[in-house]
């Protein structure tokens, strides 16, 4: 193990490393993005191209009486209007969600939330497009939305799934995980039995960019041509074939520079549906560019869970169990993107770091009147809600035990010659070593002088506040024995072509939103065979280009695709092994790897690099038997078990005693991802997350009103962290490998956004100790903060 | 109406409706799509260019209100092969991620540097305080912003002793 703190923020590595594997190494994609070269979807521009505009409902829940598009039609400009009546006619209006749900492409009975596509315009330019929107007359007959989620279940709640057939509810489903019984047992003999009831608001992932789509099909080859701002191309083709009948072969998906996904680009929205049918119905390339209220009211948001967590433990501060009952708010049409078999994602891991006797979730879900998704916003397919559960009832313990939170913890780790751990509800924790990684977080915050320094200005009436969070993780989904989505195994292709110079080419079947994947993926490669990564071209997102596999989300890409390039450079070096020989005239036995080359054992005079290999390999002369000319390979992989990070985080607020404000001072990151590709991107994708928790914690939320008008409808009114709100991250690691990741990497996209929220909020819960607050749901802003001071908080749902 | 622009140093006369934004004449009508388009409120600067040398939001500024001014976006920042300070700044202290803010974060840091040689973090975070990265939680963009005014700083130096000599 090693454990480092990394630079702050007035040093800076002034260098150019280029490091032949892994290491620190500027990026290969800079160079088009910082020069305003980048081609994002909106920049893409074909000849003819029309532009495409959605009609949305103004209201959460109506009938739709009559649509009359004839004004519309009439407008200067416009090439086509399409009502759900249309679709209906070319059996388009439905379409499968990843959740085995259907969502409507464009309502046709009725609209079922605020934002719901119902027409779509296709016209020459933007303008035109929006301008005819106007002239669509919608005839509506309002009907009682269902908007509180706790009430979405009452006998006389107006059922909201009408199209679905025999449906007398608004239940989604109903999910269970633990032992209840043992778990009943154990907390029926525990001392201590602390209950707090806990909302994870409804946030929503808002990349800069909005969703988009460019359709262009062409009519002679049959063949459909879609960019799109999607993290999985391949997943999403497969889909449209299925959906839209077109051959999948004929279809081509392209996900070009991606501004920013977090989960929201992993759906499939109408919007892209429109496109595509607007170019099948002009005959010419078809835009769509949502705008931002557009991408906050109809697109996946994430969380919305109301939890009632318990935790039994001793007096002496062991935990023994912890149980929990959710009411999960799926919106109106359950799109949430997670493997089949896991209905509520992976909230099974909600036990976190502790080593228990029993454990027990059960959980139902509904339909609203609201948008439609569930997982998104860098949640690890629901792990940041049972981060949030654990780490918040453990300091509620904490709080009742009057004992320290770090304490606390470091009592109830899983310890290392426990792993793999298996867990109470069943999943096996791949490799962990909690403590030291507490203990550096403790260390570089000087834990016990901010305790000094607290007691001291509590005495002053100062209201200063620590907060702790110690989370696992369960990324790189999945093994394909239990893993898949809508049929589709989660597993991932990789192909490597060595050229005759020596130079390379790796395709891979995930996609970078502004991870990296050009230059981690060339370092991958770099490691495994000794070409620079500068040598190394790597190709994504692009599905007629690359091989299958199920895309960039839930961390996934290092624990699968990443293993899967460092599979498939294996199998190119074992290739080149053999050629070597015959080059060296040495038996494959007398040979040694050393980065870049094969050396006969005992004389490193006699070598032969990979770049003479690859010239052999493609070039005159015998090769040994049995063995093909080129230097290529390709590989499916398939993971043996998920990979599970973790981390230490350490948050340091002020409060202000007079108006609530809430101020991140310190925020102190240790992550454990296993082997480190580039120290540089992994210190950015920390850092990115760590402010998506801010914003949690303190600003984001997008609430309704009683009628289910959203109020979180534009950037004015839903609050992102600006440079302002956040303090300079401190942030250091420690390395535990994977034992089945290849390379050892375990992922961290995501860690950060999944482990700061409850570092933040129990950090506030702290400061207001004073007050005799044990809890508060986020978002922490003045008025809710000012509230808790006086005994008042209340749910923010 | 006719609308007449200097943008990157290039003039500009085209015939468009009143009512177009400056981004959409940047991206759809003179095609430089490095100016990117983000939110229509003015909350997140990705559309950041210059008018007249100052950063506006070309989200909420008519193209025909940019008639007569001078534009500079961020396809005029390098000068050929060469990165401006800036651009290296942000490559190397790894100032992005997606790079879909980045092309407004690098004007308004760029106006930032040509008004503040030197700039405090705190005054680099005020500076970027009207524009949003999702990605990068601004650390990095801060260390950025240092790294091109040090160099700034030293090129300078070293071309006053080339002169003094």
């Amino acid at each position: 193990m090693s454990t480092t703190q990394d630079a702050k923020l007035t040093e800076f590595d002034d260098n150019d490393q280029k490091p032949i594997g892994f290491g620190r190494m500027l990026r290969k994609e800079d160079a088009r993005l910082l020069r305003g070269r980048g081609r994002f979807v909106d920049d893409v521009q074909l000849p003819g191209m029309l532009h495409l505009a959605i009609l949305r409902s103004p209201f959460a829940h109506a009938t739709i009486v009559s649509i009359d598009t004839s004004a519309a039609e009439a407008s200067p400009g416009v090439k086509a209007v399409v009502t759900g009546e249309t679709l209906k006619g070319l059996g388009l209006a439905w379409m499968p969600t990843l959740s085995n749900d259907v969502q409507a492409v464009l309502a046709t009975d009725k609209v079922r939330f605020q934002g719901q596509e119902v027409a779509f315009v296709v016209a020459e330019d933007r303008y035109q497009a929006r301008d005819a929107l106007e002239l669509i007359d919608v005839e509506y007959d309002v009907l009682d939305p269902v908007i509180d989620v706790r009430k979405a279940l009452e006998p006389d709640a107006p059922i909201i799934r009408t199209d679905l057939e025999g449906k007398t509810n608004n239940h989604v489903f109903d999910w269970e995980t633990g032992d209840e019984a043992e778990t009943d047992r154990v907390f029926a003999s525990a001392d201590v039995i602390v209950t707090e009831d806990i909302v994870y608001p409804r946030v929503h992932p808002a990349p800069m960019e909005t969703c988009g789509s460019v359709a262009d099909f062409d009519p002679v080859e049959g063949k459909l041509k879609l960019w799109s701002t999607t993290q999985a191309p391949h997943a999403h083709r497969t889909l449209y074939a299925i959906v839209a009948g077109i051959p999948e072969h004929k279809i081509q998906v392209i996900a070009p520079d991606i501004g920013g996904g977090f989960g929201n680009k992993v759906p499939i929205y109408p919007g892209y549906v429109h496109s595509i049918v607007g170019s099948i119905v002009t005959g010419k390339p078809v835009k769509w560019m949502e705008d931002r209220s557009e991408n906050l009211i109809s697109t996946g948001f994430a969380r919305d869970y109301i939890m009632r967590a318990e935790i039994a433990a001793t007096n002496e501060g062991k935990i023994l169990a912890i149980r929990t009952n959710v009411l999960a708010d799926h919106g109106a049409f359950n799109g949430t993107a997670a493997p089949v078999k896991y209905p509520a994602g992976f909230f099974g891991v909600f036990t976190g770091s502790y080593d228990l006797q029993a454990a027990h979730c059960k959980m139902t879900a509904v339909y609203t009147n609201k948008a439609p998704g569930g997982v998104a916003y860098a949640c690890s397919f629901r792990i940041t809600e049972a981060v949030y559960l654990v780490e918040r009832i453990v300091d509620v313990l904490a709080y009742e035990l009057q004992m320290d939170p770090a304490e606390l913890r470091l009592k109830n780790f899983i310890q290392p010659e426990q792993f793999p751990y298996t867990t109470k509800t069943g999943w096996v924790y791949d490799s962990g070593n909690y403590e030291p990684t507490m203990r550096l977080a403790m260390e570089m915050a000087g834990y016990d002088e901010l305790r000094k320094e607290q007691a001291e200005k509590r005495a002053r009436g100062e209201l200063m506040g620590i907060g702790i969070s110690f989370f696992t993780e369960a990324v790189g989904a999945g093994p394909r024995k239990n893993m898949d989505i809508l049929g589709l195994g989660m597993a991932d292709g990789c192909e490597l072509r060595v050229h005759p110079t020596g130079k390379a080419v790796v395709r891979l079947s995930v996609k970078t939103q502004g991870q990296g994947h050009e230059t981690t993926f060339a370092q991958i490669i770099a490691e495994e065979l000794g070409i620079p990564p500068a040598d190394i071209d790597v190709v994504h997102g692009d599905t007629d280009n690359t091989p299958f596999g199920l895309g960039t989300y839930g961390s996934r890409s290092t624990p699968v695709s990443g293993a899967a390039a460092a599979l498939v450079a294996r199998k190119v070096r074992d290739k080149a092994k053999l050629i070597a020989s015959a080059m060296l005239e040495v038996s494959v036995a007398d040979l040694d790897w050393v980065k870049g080359s094969f050396q006969v054992k005992g004389d490193p005079g006699m070598s032969v690099t990979i770049q003479d290999i690859a010239f052999r390999a493609h070039g005159a002369g015998d090769l040994p038997d049995g063995v093909e000319g080129g230097l290529e390979a390709q590989i499916c992989y398939n993971p043996s078990n998920l990979t599970y990070p973790h981390g230490a985080y350490i948050c340091v607020v002020d409060v202000d005693p007079g108006t609530a404000e809430v101020k991140v001072r310190r925020f102190i990151a240790v992550d454990d991802c296993g082997t480190r590709i580039n120290p540089m991107i992994i210190e950015g994708q920390v850092h990115g997350g760590l402010t998506d928790g801010v914003g949690m914690a303190l600003m984001e939320m997008i609430s309704f009103d009683e009628d289910g008008n959203c109020l979180g409808a534009s950037l004015m009114d839903y609050l992102l962290p600006t440079a302002l709100e956040v303090p300079d991250w401190e942030t250091g690691f420690t390395v535990t490998p994977s034992p089945h990741h290849p390379i050892g990497a375990k992922g961290v996209g995501e860690s950060a956004t999944v482990g700061s929220p409850p570092a933040i909020v129990n950090a506030v819960v702290d400061a207001l100790k004073p007050f005799g607050v044990r809890h508060a749901d986020m978002p922490l802003t003045p008025s809710r903060v000012w509230d808790a001071m006086r005994g008042q908080a209340t749910p923010p749902i | 109406m006719q609308v007449t622009m200097t943008v990157n140093g290039v003039e500009y006369s085209r015939e468009i409706e009143g009512r177009m934004l400056l981004v959409h004449f940047l991206r759809d009508v003179l095609g430089l799509t490095g100016t990117h388009w983000g939110c229509d409120t003015s909350n997140c600067g990705v559309c950041v260019v210059w008018m007249d040398g100052e950063p506006v939001k070309s989200c909420t500024v008519l193209a025909a209100m940019a008639g007569g001014h001078e534009v500079r976006t961020v396809e005029d920042l390098a000068d050929g092969a060469e990165l401006d300070p800036i651009q290296e700044g942000f490559r190397q202290c790894h100032g992005l991620q997606c790079g879909f803010c980045t092309p407004g974060m690098l004007m308004t840091c760029r106006a930032l540097l040509d008004k503040n040689p030197d700039p405090t973090e705190g005054e680099i975070r005020e500076a970027i305080s009207g524009q949003i990265c999702r990605c990068t939680g601004y650390s990095s963009i801060i260390r950025s912003v240092r790294w091109a005014a040090v160099h700034e700083a030293t090129s300078a130096r070293e071309q006053q002793e080339v002169a003094a000599q």
